[in-house]
């Protein structure tokens, strides 16, 4: 049980000369407060994975320091960082029962042994292992082998976090459900720092309290499921969170207004100065753009396609040559060729760079 | 439906069926036949049944004295042997590096032995361990120690022993190596955070993952101890007296010294037929541990 700071972390594979550019984790500084649940979202090779293994001391940073509880533990060795680790394909020990897979942590600390089998016991309670206690481990399924692991790293009740990689990746899909519930379930139940590695949006939205997305070895946005929703502070973040992702498109922005091929769109802020040079484009999520009948006053976009997901249908479009996604509202019947786009003024954000820039309001 | 029929498929098994008749078949049948028969010279052949056979398994009778003891011998030299080697052969596997050049250099050294013929391997410890010349009698002599293969029969199973530990404790340490490397990294990440000690690591994960390998390993060395011939018969020629006849050098000398093709034909069989069923009580034994059908968990 700790706060975990990061105080300008980076990992480089390629030793610690390498230009920075190539690292795989850019330096970052971010504080992890006791009992969160925590997720670490991004695409393959987004350096998350190095990063939770630079907290578990698989791996040693090339810079930068790790605290648990304002404590420098950086040098030390896993044994000794008191953390709890499960990995993307199950480890069994194959030669010990269930129990003995789910003891075997807490056994090489010396606990006491009632103590291990209370401790063995709540938790196999937990993951509806206790059928299977004497049953040796290796004759189990997949999915129930992966719940041991996961039962490994949660046994020990004192440690300072438990970090997930990918741990649903060899659960069929039905199941994941269950166990996603099942671990935020634990999280409340037991009162331990959570942190998961995942590249599935719904995954970490639906388990953690904050989501940390991360891109080509940065953090480019830590903050609730709502504000990376809501308030994308990258254009990457907006295009990977939500589905269909941010519609991104370039724009010339001045004062409260925002033109797209010369058609104006009503902005809720006043952007004064932007970076000079800067490339500036709006975002804006299709739920917050509907589509209309053509009409004078409106960006005009050529359909391509209707999705209709059931609940709601959204309709790609084109604005020139750049590819839009936009809401169809209830009843309405969509042209052949070409609609008009209504914009949603309060949830337009201006970004230069890629990053959000704030207005005035 | 209408089957086709086409005998001439009969045609294109007929290469096989021929190669395996005479390498295979034919030679069985031939020794299967000595077996029932006494020899005489002028090839005359003369039936007796199962003669032979009656009299091996008698310690008796002069075969089947010979036969036993020697049987008797050559486990005792198989069990030796792969209490020494097995174990050898891990220890050596677990502290070879992981990854480097270093790899490299470790597998030419481990397979050099592998690789020298084994009459080769006689001739070198033969000359080795002689009082007069060699290095390792000599020096031993010369420490104080009354050592003599030749003389001294102690001297001669050590000898034995030693040089196929040297032989073959490399294919043991290889075959173990190879099923280190197969563990994947994260079995060693979580026994890491599990804060396991280095024998636990050993025992909860190394052993079980070098358990299908390690039987390899000990059926291909049994199976090649128990019909050991050329080393011991280049060293010791079998002596001090029977000392280290193993069964492999009394067929041969039956076969080929005395020219009795039906004891030894009788012998023979017997020999093929320990090897087949102590193989198949091995493999039986170690694949079914730990080899019943996974479980499905219900109601989760």
């Amino acid at each position: 049980m700790a706060r975990i700071d990061l105080v300008d972390l980076a990992h480089s594979y390629g030793g610690n000369d390498a230009p920075v550019e190539s690292f795989a984790l850019k330096p970052v500084t971010m504080t992890w407060r006791q009992g969160g649940a925590y997720a670490l979202l991004g695409p393959s090779g987004c350096g998350k994975t190095t990063l939770l293994n630079l907290i578990s001391g698989i791996v040693t940073p090339s810079r930068g320091k790790i605290l648990f509880d304002g404590a420098d533990i950086t040098p030390l060795s896993t044994q000794k960082r008191n953390i709890a680790q499960v990995f993307q394909f199950p480890v069994i020990y194959d030669t010990m029962t269930v129990g003995q897979n789910l003891a075997f942590p807490l056994k090489n600390r010396g606990v006491p042994k009632d103590e291990i089998d209370a401790r063995v016991r709540q938790i196999a309670d937990l993951l509806d292992l206790t059928f299977y206690l004497d049953r040796k481990a290796t004759r189990l399924t997949a999915d129930a082998k992966q719940k041991i692991s996961l039962g490994r790293g949660l046994v020990r009740s004192d440690v300072a976090a438990v970090l997930f990689d990918e741990p649903l990746t060899v659960i069929d899909p039905e199941l994941k459900w269950q166990l996603r519930s099942k671990l935020k379930a634990l999280h409340r139940e037991l009162d331990l720092t959570m942190i998961y590695v995942t590249h599935d949006q719904t995954e970490a939205l639906t388990f953690a309290d904050t989501v940390v997305v991360m891109h080509d070895g940065r953090v480019v946005q830590s903050g609730t499921p709502a504000e990376l929703f809501d308030k994308p502070e990258h254009t990457f973040v907006g295009y990977f969170i939500g589905s269909p992702g941010m519609n991104i498109v370039p724009a010339v922005v001045s004062g409260h207004e925002a033109r797209i091929d010369g058609h104006v769109i009503g902005l809720h802020r006043n952007y004064g100065v932007l970076p000079a040079g800067a490339r500036i484009e709006i975002g804006v999520r299709p739920e917050f753009v509907n589509v209309a009948a053509p009409a004078s006053g409106l960006l005009s976009a050529t359909i391509e396609r209707i999705d209709d997901l059931g609940r709601v249908r959204f309709a790609r479009v084109r604005i020139g040559d750049a590819k839009f996604a936009a809401r169809v509202p209830p009843g309405f019947s969509v042209p052949d060729n070409s609609v008009g786009l209504v914009f949603d003024p309060a949830h337009v954000h201006v970004y230069a760079d890629s990053r959000l820039v704030e207005g005035v309001a | 439906m209408d089957k086709t029929i086409n005998q001439k498929a009969w045609f294109l098994v007929l290469p096989v069926f021929l190669v395996v008749a005479f390498s295979a078949i034919l030679p069985l049948m031939t020794v299967v036949n000595y077996s029932m028969q006494d020899t005489f010279g002028n090839n005359q052949f003369f039936w007796n049944g199962v003669g032979w056979f009656k009299e091996l398994l008698d310690p008796s009778t002069d075969l089947g004295g010979r036969f036993l003891a020697s049987l008797g011998r050559n486990l005792l030299f198989s069990a030796i042997i792969l209490a020494i080697e097995v174990p050898l052969g891990i220890v050596v596997a677990l502290s070879m590096p992981r990854e480097g050049w270093t790899v490299a250099v470790c597998l030419v050294i481990l397979a050099l032995p592998l690789l020298i013929p084994w009459n080769v391997v006689g001739t070198i410890w033969q000359i080795f361990g002689r009082p007069d010349i060699g290095l390792l009698g000599y020096t031993l002599n010369g420490l104080g120690f009354d050592y003599n293969y030749v003389s001294n029969e102690f001297d001669a199973w050590a000898t034995v022993i030693v040089m196929d530990v040297w032989h073959w404790t490399s294919l043991v340490a290889l075959l173990c190596y190879a099923g280190l490397k197969s563990i994947p990294d994260a079995y060693y990440q979580a026994a890491q955070i599990d804060g396991a000690s280095r024998w636990a690591v050993f025992k909860a994960i190394q052993l079980p993952k070098m358990n299908r390998v390690l039987l390899i390993a000990v059926l291909l060395r049994f199976m090649d101890s128990f019909m050991i011939y050329t080393e011991p018969f280049v060293v010791t020629g079998g002596g001090p007296g029977n000392s280290t006849t193993f069964v492999s050098i009394e067929l041969v000398k039956i076969a080929l010294g005395q020219f009795d093709l039906g004891k030894a034909a009788a012998l023979s069989l017997v020999y093929n037929l320990i090897i087949l069923i102590v193989c198949w009580i091995f493999y039986t034994v170690m694949t079914n541990a730990g080899a019943e059908r996974p479980v499905k968990p219900g109601g989760a």
